[in-house]
């Protein structure tokens, strides 16, 4: 009798635990509800923040726009190539997402770097060739200063100028962005657990209904 | 509280470790405990938990001849920095490691890490060692 209540027991909390996996992935960011006239009738829905438009330059030198996004899941990051702290752990993780997902068309990697003054576009496609990365899946991004550190903003990060000490202060997450330009994930990018978990969540992310269906 | 258990197996390591061996093994033995902590905080990031590198930006630790071959100059390369064209496990690199300053007592045991972990096995790179190799810097 004892050993059917364990089993009980057991058996309740795994379907707990079961049924947890399969929900899908949060979106982040600030909600702000809107209220639209809808079929005469007024109804309060919720607008989830998106990455607002934007223009920068990859590491080939063509401009880059949130439309050269569109119908795309991808992830963002930010970086500088002579960092010495944690971005060659950001992107020996990374490179593992960029494996997994090369030949996927509509997938990409973005990484801003912070430092344009020395991240100049011929620096970016030195570092790209070094790093390993060909094609157009992983793109590395110049623009203005003040521009990256606003669309920085969107993606809930932090990146400043430098201190006194000469080094830039900068957050080591990695962003996945859905096809509407929603937030759904941010994973510390020097913890391979995590990248591990983004990996799986890219997968699971490609399978829902309106990722589908969206160009 | 990690590093009070790393702690307590170092020097449950050294206890046990004088009982019955010699003051060589001993003394490689803290060496390269207290080399490994150094190498997670100042190298690990660019080279490494397996001293694997990052593709052809940041060389590799495990190539033995490279090592043996530039032993002497170690200690200068964490010291003043490393610039320039060099070929590591077969391939080129060409790029530039900043200085580090650490005191020479650290660099010995970070060197006696690396130089024995990673399928490296060169035996302990001792203080004076270091403090010889730092005077003929080039
Ligand atoms: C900011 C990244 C970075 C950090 C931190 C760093 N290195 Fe390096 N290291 C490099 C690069 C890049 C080179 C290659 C320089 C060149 O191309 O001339 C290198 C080269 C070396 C080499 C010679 C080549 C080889 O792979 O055997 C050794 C040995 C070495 N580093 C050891 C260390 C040790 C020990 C530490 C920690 C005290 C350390 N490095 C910290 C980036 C780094």
């Amino acid at each position: 009798m004892r050993n059917l209540w364990i089993g009980i027991i057991i058996l309740t909390l795994f379907n707990a635990c079961k049924s947890n996996t399969k929900t899908a992935l949060p979106i982040l960011g600030y909600k702000t509800p809107v209220t639209k006239t809808v079929n005469g009738k007024t109804v309060t829905d919720t607008e989830y923040a998106t990455i607002p438009p934007f223009k920068f330059v990859n590491q080939y030198a063509d401009t880059i726009t949130e439309k050269s996004l569109d119908g795309k899941i991808y992830v963002a990051d930010f970086f500088f190539t002579t960092c010495p702290s944690i971005c060659p752990v950001m992107h020996r993780n990374m490179l593992k997402v960029y494996k997994e997902f090369k030949d996927d068309n509509n997938f990409r990697i973005i990484s801003h770097t912070i430092d344009p003054k020395y991240d100049t576009v011929p620096v970016l496609k030195r570092y790209a060739d070094k790093l390993g990365i060909a094609g157009n899946t992983w793109w590395l991004l110049h623009g203005e200063k003040g521009d990256t550190y606003k669309i920085s903003k969107s993606y809930l990060q932090s990146v400043s100028e430098k201190n006194p000490k000469g080094e830039y202060i900068h957050d080591g997450f990695f962003i996945l962005i859905d096809k509407q330009k929603r937030i759904r994930g941010t994973y510390e990018g020097t913890d391979p657990a995590e990248v591990t978990k983004l990996i799986t969540d890219i997968k699971t992310l490609k399978a829902e209904p309106d990722q589908i269906a969206a160009k | 509280m990690k590093l009070k258990a790393i702690g307590a197996i170092a020097i449950l390591l050294i206890v046990i470790g004088a009982s019955c061996q010699s003051d060589d093994q001993i003394e490689f033995k803290r060496y390269y405990s207290a080399g490994s902590l150094v190498y997670q905080q100042h190298c690990q990031n660019c080279h490494g938990d397996k001293g694997q590198g990052l593709s052809s930006l940041i060389p590799p630790l495990t190539d033995s001849t490279y090592l043996k071959n530039n032993k002497a100059a170690l200690a200068c390369f964490i010291k003043n920095g490393l610039k320039g064209k060099i070929t590591v496990a077969g391939r080129a690199f060409d790029d530039e490691m900043q200085a580090d300053d650490i005191a020479p007592l650290e660099i010995a045991k970070v060197l006696t890490y690396v130089t024995n972990s990673f399928g490296n096995k060169m035996g302990t790179i001792t203080l004076q060692q270091v403090q010889n190799d730092l005077k003929n810097c080039k």
